[in-house]
């Protein structure tokens, strides 16, 4: 099992280190998901509800967004130039020492 | 009107609450489901019906649109009856001790047993997070538009960047004194045409586009009259505006459902496994909308919990009966 070191900083700026596998075609908002944090992935993970929002924090150049993700950005809230999706961001082992903090929840 | 009587109410037409009239159709049991978007397949049907879906077991692959086509197909021989473009509002007990549904357009339905299979629940407008923005609703600021003549030599501000901030924007320019438009970004996902018509009103001054930009503020006394732009570059820009529109698609809300007096945990109802029924008796809750240890959001799990649920419904309401389980493979399907 090929395993990456992942920090996820809750709404609360709690730091959560998080031992990622990336063998198992996991993503961030299904890591969240399996380790209890407040992510609620409504649309299972299609890009089509931004529940899943976060910003990167660390310097992984990870910004190349599809179509459906920018769509899906444009009709969520708080977004930033370090917006991603989470359901978008797949576990890799070039993502070690991943950080991100969840976005705030928007109605 | 008359109510509509039946023997299981159904709220929600997505995949779930129609298997559901197939499970109680073996029971002999009649099903009517209500349902606030236009057609049956909730989800399916209204956001992925190009999706192909992996693990509905028997089926390698199958369209999310297929596959509500199909249970349509399996359930045409009980019969059910739809309500639908109506939400459930309200629940009342009547004297008999059944359960009275009404919708918000008065439709009443009577039935001794609810099935909630509301999936996320009702679509309704993203509203943009502005502290002060739930004073002015219906005092400047709308997120539908119903009737454009309302914006008749209005300062109109929208904020959007899909088809319907694209094609309002341009529709408000015949009537509305001045129309600008607010995205957080330069480019567009609408449709090509209605993306160039935008720029070329832009460029004639019809519209006043506003990319890169986001509302964080709304001002007025008792009416809107004005909205604070943050631009990422420019800082603040301050716009007189009669009318702020904010049009960012829709999201599940559980709606009028959380005030039934249900245990909600999270969003979701709280049931117990052994029949999916929720703290009130006669009503259960089933599929997505529902909660328990172990919960998974899966259609096949909300096919399981329909099957069991219907076995609770039938024993609540022929308490005397001895149900016998049947076997399609032996009796085949007798329709209504």
């Amino acid at each position: 099992m090929s395993l990456i070191n992942v920090t996820i900083i809750d709404r609360e700026g709690v730091e959560h280190k998080i031992e990622a596998p990336t063998d198992i075609n996991m993503n961030v908002m299904e890591l969240c998901k399996a380790n209890d944090l407040p992510v609620e992935g409504t649309c299972g993970g299609m890009a089509m509800c931004a529940s899943c929002h976060c910003y990167i924090e660390s310097s992984h150049d990870i910004f190349s967004r599809s179509d459906a993700e920018e769509d899906m950005l444009d009709q969520a809230f708080f977004v930033e130039q370090n917006s991603r999706l989470g359901c978008q961001i797949k576990l890799a082992d070039d993502l070690e020492g991943l950080t991100l903090r969840l976005a705030p929840e928007s109605n | 009107m008359k109510p509509i009587e039946t023997d299981i109410i159904i709220v929600g037409a997505g995949p779930c609450g129609l298997f559901t009239v197939f499970e109680a159709g073996l029971l002999k049991l009649k099903c009517h489901l209500i349902d606030y978007l236009p057609q049956a397949g909730g989800q399916l049907t209204e956001i992925y019906p190009k999706k192909p879906i992996y693990d509905i077991p028997g089926f390698p692959e199958i369209l999310a649109g297929e596959l509500v086509e199909n249970l349509m197909k399996q359930i045409a021989p009980f019969k059910p009856g739809f309500t639908l473009g109506e939400r459930c509002e309200t629940i009342s007990k009547t004297e008999d001790g059944k359960f009275k549904v009404v919708t918000n357009r008065g439709t009443e339905h009577i039935a001794p047993v609810v099935a909630i299979a509301g999936g996320l629940g009702c679509f309704e407008p993203r509203k943009p997070p502005i502290a002060n923005l739930s004073d002015f609703e219906d005092k400047g600021v709308e997120y539908i538009i119903k009737d454009p003549e309302f914006y008749r030599n209005k300062k109109v501000v929208v904020a959007g960047g899909g088809d319907s901030a694209l094609d309002w924007s341009i529709f408000l320019t015949n009537v509305a004194s001045e129309v600008s438009l607010i995205h957080r970004r330069t480019e567009f996902r609408g449709a090509p045409d209605s993306v160039e018509k935008v720029m070329e009103l832009a460029s004639n001054k019809k519209i006043n586009l506003i990319t890169n930009s986001e509302v964080i503020g709304l001002s007025g006394n008792g009416h809107l009259k004005g909205v604070e732009i943050k631009h990422q570059t420019d800082g603040i820009i301050s716009k007189e505006a009669d009318h702020f529109v904010p049009l960012f698609g829709l999201s599940p809300k559980l709606g009028p459902i959380a005030d039934w007096g249900l245990n909600i945990n999270k969003n979701s109802i709280e049931v117990n496994t052994f029949d999916y029924s929720t703290n009130i008796e006669g009503i259960y809750a089933i599929g997505d909308i529902n909660t328990y240890p172990g919960k998974l959001k899966l259609i096949l799990c909300g096919f399981h919990e329909a099957t069991l649920m219907c076995q609770s419904a039938f024993k609540r309401i022929y308490p005397d009966k001895n149900f016998v389980l049947k076997y399609t493979t032996v009796n085949g399907i007798q329709g209504f």
